[in-house]
């Protein structure tokens, strides 16, 4: 710990307001959907709650708001900051679920490529190109309505969750593959490799105990920008209509229903989930570019 | 530089046979197609007649082989939703996708490049500050949020311009364009700059991170130590060797600006392919999506071929290894 | 009057950590058509001090004191517009490696005529004639066909003559090469070296030489300085260093001269390894090193003195020191 703080990443990190503002705002969001059942005003599925008198209530600060809705309401009468809140939840689970998937798929293969090479790798690294030419948005969508297809509608609701984290994970494990295997090849001539592999180690112990402990680096910011895009496409599916189930609105359906009362004028269902979406994504983005340029020696 | 294209092209069907196989796995197993296609009532010897007619009693690689050739002459049956051709919809949908696309392609590259370069080159003065502020805002902000931004603004508080649709189309004999009339212009604008606006942003980073790189080479310091002009250093020396990666990027960015059209055509009910895919995906409507994805792959090799062509033109390397 | 002098050059690199002192107080002068060789280990700032006189010092690195003259004329404060129209014309350049240093989109003559067009009153078709006649003079076969070929077209000993045309076509007093034949086959340094060597002598014109070969110094240069940790140990007639040298570090330098087959990786004569820039002692920086140490040497940094023949930064040289 102590050396963590003598650190050159953490000395960087004092440095930059932006970072530490960043890396501020990130958790707030963070603790405010994780803690949403504690900390919303209200809950926004709690049907018997709803009252459709109160619908459409514009945000407190304005003429006809209601200070019981800080941020408004939507067509139902739910409140937005809590609905914002609930919706972060599901926003940040699948997005962290998504990346965490995606990078142990890639991570994985990526070790597997680089280090066994030959056809293991050509194969790998083959498929991996193939899908990097189509944007990581349509493979998702192309995972989504091939389940669709696959499954009957009841059956698909229940996992529409689980489906959308598959697809986000799919649709983005290739980078870190290409990352890894290519830092793997950097480190799999380098003599610690070749003295443990002198003492006789198994090919996975050396590279799970040895190699992957020196390519997690460029892991880690990748892992980050790719929280931002992977709650980004979950957003993006969930706004088309395809992502989280309608019982488990995330911050994407939330402007998904904003967007059709845009034009009667009720700018705030819309603009809100926006805000809050943009916000985190834009925290976790700066972490990221904070983490790329500390971790990168060139730019020192 | 015919062998060349040549040996580019046999790389490319790997990738369309692949493409296409999952495509066609997709047609022959997910779902049921005979019983959609049939609906409720029907009887056995209709049942018989439509599993004959689609062919799906013959050989696993028979339908394969069918199936292709099919698709090699726009063949790909009818969609499950709207029971009409699949060639016949995308066919009458391409174009606005295609001007959309290309309106997008030319805002971000005319915009993006020059960006890139300044801040590249001036990399701590305060508009490059701004500039990179505002491109991390830019790949922070999801594209359909831009979207809906903009009809905010644009449509619905000032109400200078649509929020949805192409506005009046004229046929260009087979191409229904929206080039030609002011209302058809004027429904372009926002979705253009919309789906143009992400891209911008990548084009830019990317072309400054080039840019940053090329100028620690050794060529460009012996280039300085030669005493050429910063002009001569900048625009002649660094800027055609950023360009060399920047051309295969902007080209995948092009690719890619066709597949986010699926989101723009979505905020603003554009008539495209895009929002043709995303209704068939709704509806679990496999024939469009099948033919939609075998469209973007090859939309794909062909923009892969060009760039690899533009390659060839920039770099003398590649030239004389042939 | 000299042709370049340096006087009391220092060079700091600003860093998060503090501010490293990268040259500290550098001071020598080269006379008009003069060889002088530059030597030390890696990171003893020889090529600082080159890149230091050519203008072109990495950022965040700056000059922070002293002076560089050119013709009695300071050029180490000139603004960016007015040191480029120097370099090239007045000092030309050759870096270390020739498979980089050439810009690979554009062909060998475009980029000659280029430099010659930028620097002299010619045109087109005139520079042109004379890049050609440089590529002959330089030892590249059929020049006028080879012009027009791309840089990768050659091979790396040829570049390194297309290099060295390119620093030499506008006709600059000075040369700076840094380390010009670190990066070449053994085979083909003498080579270059050879060509190098005779071109100045025709042209009149004078050159610094960085290498860490003292092979090639003793073949080359007139004098030599020997640098270390930023500051230079020892100057003095290239001769009297080679056979004698008077500071001990040149003393090792010279004792590990390896014979002419092969190249010097490692000195293996001197024990320890050069100081970090974050981390030299006090005293003299050699010290932890010098098998000749003593009392003054921890405390005390020592300057420049005659010795004998030489120059040396050396306590042992000042009056009152141990026999």
């Amino acid at each position: 710990m102590r050396a963590f703080f003598d650190s050159d990443i953490w000395f960087s990190f004092t440095r930059s307001w932006l970072t530490m503002g960043s890396a501020i705002v990130a958790f707030i969001c963070i603790a405010g959907a994780v803690a949403a059942p504690w900390l919303a005003p209200h809950n926004p599925f709690d049907l018997a709650s709803l009252q459709l008198m109160d619908a459409f209530k514009p945000p407190s600060w304005t003429m006809e708001g209601d200070p019981l809705y800080p941020l408004g309401t939507d067509d139902q009468g739910r409140d937005m900051l809590s609905a914002i809140m609930y919706g972060a939840r599901v926003s940040l689970l699948v997005g962290f679920s998504a990346t965490i998937f995606a990078t142990c798929l890639g991570v994985s293969v990526g070790l597997l490529a680089g280090y066994l090479g030959g056809t293991v790798d050509a194969v790998l690294m083959r498929i991996a190109d193939i899908q990097l030419t189509f944007p990581s948005i349509l493979v998702a969508l192309l995972i989504d309505g091939i389940v669709r297809a696959a499954v009957p509608r009841e059956v698909h609701d229940q996992i529409a969750l689980f489906v959308v984290i598959l697809a986000i994970g799919v649709s983005e494990w290739p980078k870190f593959a290409r990352t890894v295997r290519g830092s793997t090849l950097v480190e799999r001539n380098k003599e610690y490799v070749l003295a443990a592999r002198v003492i006789g180690l198994g090919r996975f112990k050396i590279m799970v105990q040895h190699v992957l402990p020196n390519v997690l680096g460029p892991v880690l910011v990748i892992g980050t920008l790719n929280l931002a895009l992977a709650i980004l496409a979950e957003a993006t599916l969930s706004f088309l209509g395809v992502g989280v189930p309608p019982t488990q609105p995330s911050l994407g359906t939330l402007i998904r229903i904003g967007n059709d009362f845009l034009f009667s004028g009720e700018w705030w269902i819309t603009i809100f989930p926006g805000v809050a979406l943009i916000i985190m994504v834009l925290s976790v983005n700066l972490l990221g570019d904070w983490l790329r340029d500390a971790l990168n020696p060139k730019l020192r | 530089m015919f062998a060349f294209i040549i040996s580019r092209i046999l790389q490319a069907l790997p990738v369309m046979l692949v493409v296409s196989f999952i495509s066609f796995a997709m047609f022959a197993y997910v779902g049921d197609p005979v019983s959609i296609m049939l609906g409720q009532d029907f009887t056995e010897a209709q049942r018989t007649e439509l599993v004959a007619s689609l062919g799906l009693d013959k050989p696993f690689f028979v339908q394969f082989l069918t199936f292709l050739g099919n698709a090699v002459q726009g063949e790909f049956g009818l969609s499950y939703r709207l029971s009409r051709p699949v060639a016949e919809l995308i066919g009458e949908r391409a174009p606005a996708t295609l001007e959309l696309a290309l309106c997008a392609a030319f805002i971000a590259m005319a915009v993006g490049v020059p960006m890139g370069v300044y801040t590249g080159l001036y990399r701590n003065s305060w508009l490059s500050r701004f500039f990179l502020t505002f491109s991390l805002i830019g790949v922070s902000l999801p594209t359909f949020l831009i979207g809906i931004l903009l009809i905010l603004t644009f449509a619905v508080w000032l109400g200078w311009l649509p929020s949805f649709g192409r506005g009046d189309v004229r046929p260009l004999g087979f191409w229904a364009t929206g080039f030609t009339t002011w209302s058809g212009v004027k429904a372009l604008i926002l979705p253009a700059v919309t789906l143009g606006l992400f891209q911008l942003t990548l084009i830019m980073r990317l072309v400054r991170a080039e840019m940053l790189e090329v100028m620690r080479t050794d060529y460009i310091k012996f280039a300085r130590a030669r005493g050429l002009s910063n002009r001569a250093i900048n625009f002649g020396h660094a800027l055609k060797n950023t360009l060399v990666p920047v051309i295969t990027i902007a080209g995948l960015q092009l690719g890619a600006i066709i597949a986010f059209a699926i989101v723009t055509e979505t905020v603003f009910q554009w008539p495209g392919m895009g929002l043709l895919f995303i209704q068939s995906v709704g509806a679990a409507d496999i024939p469009v999506m099948a033919a939609y994805l075998m469209l973007i792959a090859l939309v794909f090799v062909v923009i892969n071929l060009i760039v690899d062509l533009l390659y060839y033109a920039v770099d003398p390397r590649l030239r004389t290894r042939r | 009057m000299s042709l370049l002098e340096l006087r009391n050059l220092r060079v700091e690199f600003p860093t998060r950590r503090g501010t490293l002192v990268a040259l500290d107080d550098v001071s020598f002068s080269i006379a008009p058509g003069e060889v002088l060789g530059v030597v030390g280990e890696s990171g003893a700032g020889k090529s600082m001090t080159g890149a230091a006189i050519i203008g072109l010092l990495e950022p965040p690195g700056r000059i922070a004191g002293g002076q560089i003259l050119l013709e009695g004329r300071r050029i180490d404060n000139l603004r960016y517009d007015d040191m480029r129209r120097i370099r090239g014309k007045q000092i030309g350049a050759i870096f270390q490696d020739p498979l980089t240093t050439l810009n690979p989109l554009y062909t060998v003559g475009r980029q000659l005529v280029e430099t010659i067009t930028t620097h002299l009153p010619l045109n087109p078709a005139q520079a042109r004639a004379r890049a050609i006649e440089w590529l002959e003079r330089v030892g590249i076969p059929a020049a006028a066909q080879r012009i027009d070929s791309y840089p990768h077209e050659f091979s790396g000993g040829m570049r390194q003559r297309v290099v060295i045309a390119l620093a030499l076509c506008a006709e600059p007093k000075l040369i700076v090469a840094d380390e010009p034949t670190t990066a070449l086959d053994v085979s083909i340094q003498a080579q270059v070296i050879a060509l190098l060597k005779g071109l100045a002598r025709d042209q009149g014109t004078a050159m610094m030489l960085v290498t860490h070969d003292m092979g090639v110094i003793a073949e080359t240069a007139d004098r030599v300085a020997v640098m270390y940790a930023g500051r230079i140990a020892e100057i003095g007639p290239v001769r009297e260093v080679v056979k004698q040298a008077r500071h001990p570090y040149s003393a090792g330098l010279m004792a590990s001269i390896p014979p002419m087959d092969r190249r010097v990786d490692k000195l293996a004569a001197i024990e320890g390894s050069m100081p970090r820039l974050s981390a030299i002692p006090q005293g003299c920086a050699y010290n932890p090193r010098c098998p000749r140490v003593f009392s003054r040497c921890m405390v005390e940094r020592p300057d420049l003195i005659p010795a004998g023949p030489t120059d040396a930064a050396c306590w042992l040289y000042a009056p009152g020191a141990p026999a």
